[in-house]
């Protein structure tokens, strides 16, 4: 946080004021900046920041959704929502932590899955190709269509006898019924290379496991019901973020490409040695986005699945909405929206240190280690 | 560097102020006043299947409006339990509201409701286990305005096909798992049953158990008799003549059944009106529910008009209750909705008008209500997803997590 330095070209051609003078200019200015954000930052105070707390206090209370959560009638319970859902063993801790591993799948393949997908989107229109307009159209639709009539249009297109099970056929695949199916994908793939028998698991990973799952359920993978809401996502979102890669693949500097071309770079090096990184801050963005999004997954869930089958398509925020609304637990829901929260804030900022500029941040350590080295040498010409 | 810190430290707890005051100046508290009498307005929030149902409720509390002088704007609510929640949460709950028997404990327990069955005389006429369903650590809280109860339905055609007659209809779980067996060929599978506590729980019954034990204050799950229930249906769908709907791809058994996929289904009376709307021109019977082990068993389905604990019109919320479950407004309500009516004194009737839907009448006698324990949703909401696993599973475990789960939230 830095002061905002004030308009020096402006203050140099005036005549120079006394040092009182322009501390009480520039605190004027600031008071004036106050006065034009003080709107904005009370709206977003009162419609952001104190249900926010308000919410956190109801975290702490037993609060049954009657009346209002300050009242005295309300108890409260210190931190007990918080350890129902991570540390007592229990029910409310087992579907908490299978809303967890369902929502920890499904981040894991639809946040690469939908990158990738939209940077290979996003660089096919940056080429040298025919009616671009209609593909660059073609691929944003999905976005900006209403995910209701898309989670309609999926619940059709895999039932049993739809039309992807009918595509399948063709190729003699016996499909499944899609959205009702909670073998997770994990399992089967060990079933099929004959790592283990799904219907009589090793005792080794079924006899115990952190946080009241056992490790056979952690390693379940996604299930195909949630493998189906995993491809309903991708496709959907990955052309919103084409858009982005498009804009920034636009900036990408043509002399530095010609500069590649020059020195004999072939296709894969000018993309590996040019584009990405130039693209470093749109797919900083787009993961970011992706993240966060993906864990608070809800309206796919809420619209096709419920939870079902088996509470494999179970996500912390469809089960915190359930918990609220449907059986009247406000206090343990609440919890569960604080602690999805913790979960993003880190996974975050695991991700911006992991994908910081290496060079910059090396630089930046250099130009520390020599000021820190110019300080130390001043004292020592101070001392002589 | 310090400055701007504090300064921005003072700017936010100066923001923070200012929107305190503006969200407090609303006031959360407003303690309500009891309206007069006599002209009251009412809110009554209900859920409607359809227009039919909305006009026959809108006609019914026309009528209480020009007897009582009160008005009353009736709301159609899309999703009544998120809509509930956020009345209550505000503290101006619709004062007259349908409540679905599973949903009492937790809105009785949280002092949602105000009881008013012991105001209202003839108690008596109603079903006993219905009113069993409204009662909540022994007080009544409200009335039910209609039910619906399980019985076996059965496809006429599928059932001569496989040759056999009227005399064969099954009284037992071994003639039902025998014709089962018969009615299943490629196609078609013997019976389609839900895999949810609200149909595999009448097996449950059938074979003499249940989740709760009778007064409902300690849990029953892990019984021989559930146990017997639940390996009875593991065995038929190992054998394939049971079959979930999602198995054979149906949302429900309902559509299985109307589709030709079942042979058989357990559904309630509401499939009357969906085959009616859908498969008009599949021809079917309906019949009691096979006896098990223990006898005769169904369940019952029924939501009651219950008046709000918060409703600053109280008196007359009750009166509109007590109106809109009156004989006349029931026959009126019970009509064209394809519910059952909740007064034993209106059955016969009913019956001369519908004379299929005796199967579902009869039931009504020994139907078992919803669980009655606050916060048993999640757990019975596991206990169905352990259902979808049962043909290979274990069915001793799944009772016994059930049983585990269960017993902290009964007998407290």
């Amino acid at each position: 946080m830095t002061a905002a330095p004030a308009p020096a070209g402006g203050l140099r051609t005036r005549p120079l004021r006394g040092a009182g003078a322009a501390g009480a200019s520039r605190a004027g200015q600031g008071r004036a900046g106050w006065a034009f954000a003080t709107p904005q930052a009370v709206l977003i105070g009162l419609f952001v920041l104190i249900p926010i707390l308000m919410a956190f206090w109801v975290s702490l209370t037993d609060w049954r959704g009657r009346g209002s959560p300050f009242s005295g009638t309300v108890g409260f319970v210190g931190f007990d929502n918080y350890a129902a859902i991570l540390t007592e063993p229990g029910l409310a801790r087992q579907d908490f932590m299978t809303s967890l591993r369902n929502n920890a799948w499904y981040v894991l393949l639809v946040v690469p899955l939908q990158t990738a997908i939209a940077l290979g989107l996003a660089l096919v229109l940056n080429s040298r190709i025919r009616a671009k307009g209609f593909f660059r159209t073609a691929f944003y639709f999905p976005t900006v269509t209403s995910s209701v009539a898309i989670s309609l249009v999926f619940i059709f297109l895999f039932t049993g006898g739809g039309a992807v099970n009918a595509l399948l056929g063709v190729f003699g695949i016996d499909g499944p019924n899609w959205f009702s199916d909670s073998r997770g994908l994990l399992h089967l793939a060990g079933d099929g290379l004959g790592l283990w028998d799904s219907a009589n698991p090793p005792a080794a990973l079924t006899d115990g496991g952190p946080l009241g799952l056992t490790w056979w359920d952690w390693l379940s993978g996604p299930s195909i019901a949630l493998a189906a809401l995993i491809l309903l996502v991708v496709w959907t979102s990955a052309g919103g973020y084409m858009l982005m890669f498009l804009a920034a693949l636009q900036d990408v500097p043509a002399d530095v490409r010609e500069a590649a071309v020059m020195d004999g770079a072939n296709r894969w090096q000018r993309f590996r040695a040019v584009t990405l990184p130039a693209l470093r801050p749109a797919l900083f963005l787009v993961t970011t986005l992706g993240l966060i999004g993906t864990w608070q997954v809800f309206d796919q869930v809420y619209l096709i699945s419920q939870g079902n089958p088996a509470k494999t398509t179970l996500t912390p925020a469809y089960l915190s909405y359930t918990s609220a609304f449907e059986t009247g637990q406000w206090g343990r829901a609440a919890a569960m929206s604080f602690v999805l929260f913790a979960i993003i804030v880190v996974l975050t900022t695991l991700q911006r240190f992991l994908m910081r500029d290496k060079d910059a941040a090396a630089e930046k350590k250099a130009a520390r280690a020599v000021a820190r080295r110019r300080t130390s040498t001043t004292f020592f010409h101070a001392d002589r | 560097m310090r400055s701007p810190i504090r300064r921005s430290a003072q700017a936010a707890v100066a923001v923070a102020a200012l929107s305190l005051a503006a969200a407090c100046g609303g006031g959360f508290d407003d303690t309500a006043e009891q309206q007069e009498s006599g002209s009251a307005s009412l809110t009554m929030l209900i859920a409607s299947s359809g227009d039919a149902e909305t006009q026959a409720v809108q006609a019914q509390v026309d009528a209480y409006e020009q007897e009582s002088g009160n008005t009353v704007e009736v709301q159609v609510a899309a999703d009544l339990s998120q809509e509930l929640a956020q009345g209550f949460a505000g503290g101006n709950p619709p004062d007259v509201f349908y409540l679905d028997a599973s949903r009492l404990a937790d809105q009785a327990d949280a002092g949602n409701l105000f009881p008013y069955v012991d105001q209202v005389d003839d108690v008596d006429d109603f079903y006993p286990n219905l009113v069993d369903a409204f009662t909540y650590q022994d007080t009544q809280y409200c009335l039910p305005k209609d039910f619906s109860t399980l019985a076996l339905e059965i496809n006429d055609a599928a059932w001569s096909a496989a040759g056999l007659t009227e005399a064969d209809y099954p009284t037992t779980w071994d003639q039902l798992a025998s014709v089962a067996q018969r009615l299943t060929t490629g196609e078609q599978t013997g019976l389609v049953i839900g895999d949810t506590r609200d149909r595999v729980g009448a097996l449950m019954v059938q074979a003499g158990g249940w989740f709760l034990n009778g007064d409902g204050t300690e849990a029953t799950v892990d019984t021989p008799e559930n146990l017997e229930a639940l390996q009875y249906l593991q065995t038929n769908l190992a054998a394939g003549s049971f079959a979930y709907p999602s198995a054979v791809d149906a949302g429900w058994g309902g559509e299985a059944f109307g589709t030709g996929k079942a042979a058989m289904t357990i559904e309630g009376n509401w499939l009357v009106g969906a085959m009616e709307a859908d498969y008009p021109d599949v021809g079917y019977t309906v019949v009691p529910l096979p006896e098990g082990p223990d006898g005769p068993g169904t369940l019952s389905f029924t939501n009651c008009l219950a008046v709000a604990a918060d409703s600053d019109a109280q008196d007359a919320a009750v009166d509109l209750a007590t109106y809109l479950t009156g004989a006349d407004a029931m026959t009126a309500l019970t009509q064209d909705t394809g519910v059952l009516p909740s007064r034993q004194s209106l059955a016969d009737a009913y019956l001369e008008q519908f004379p299929e839907r005796q199967a579902y009448v009869d039931g009504a006698e020994y139907a078992q209500g919803p669980v009655n324990a606050p916060g048993a949703e999640q757990v019975l909401l596991d206990f169905d997803s352990q259902l979808g696993g049962l043909a290979t599973g274990d069915p001793e475990a799944v009772l016994q997590s059930t049983q585990t789960n269960l017993e902290p939230l009964v007998g407290g």
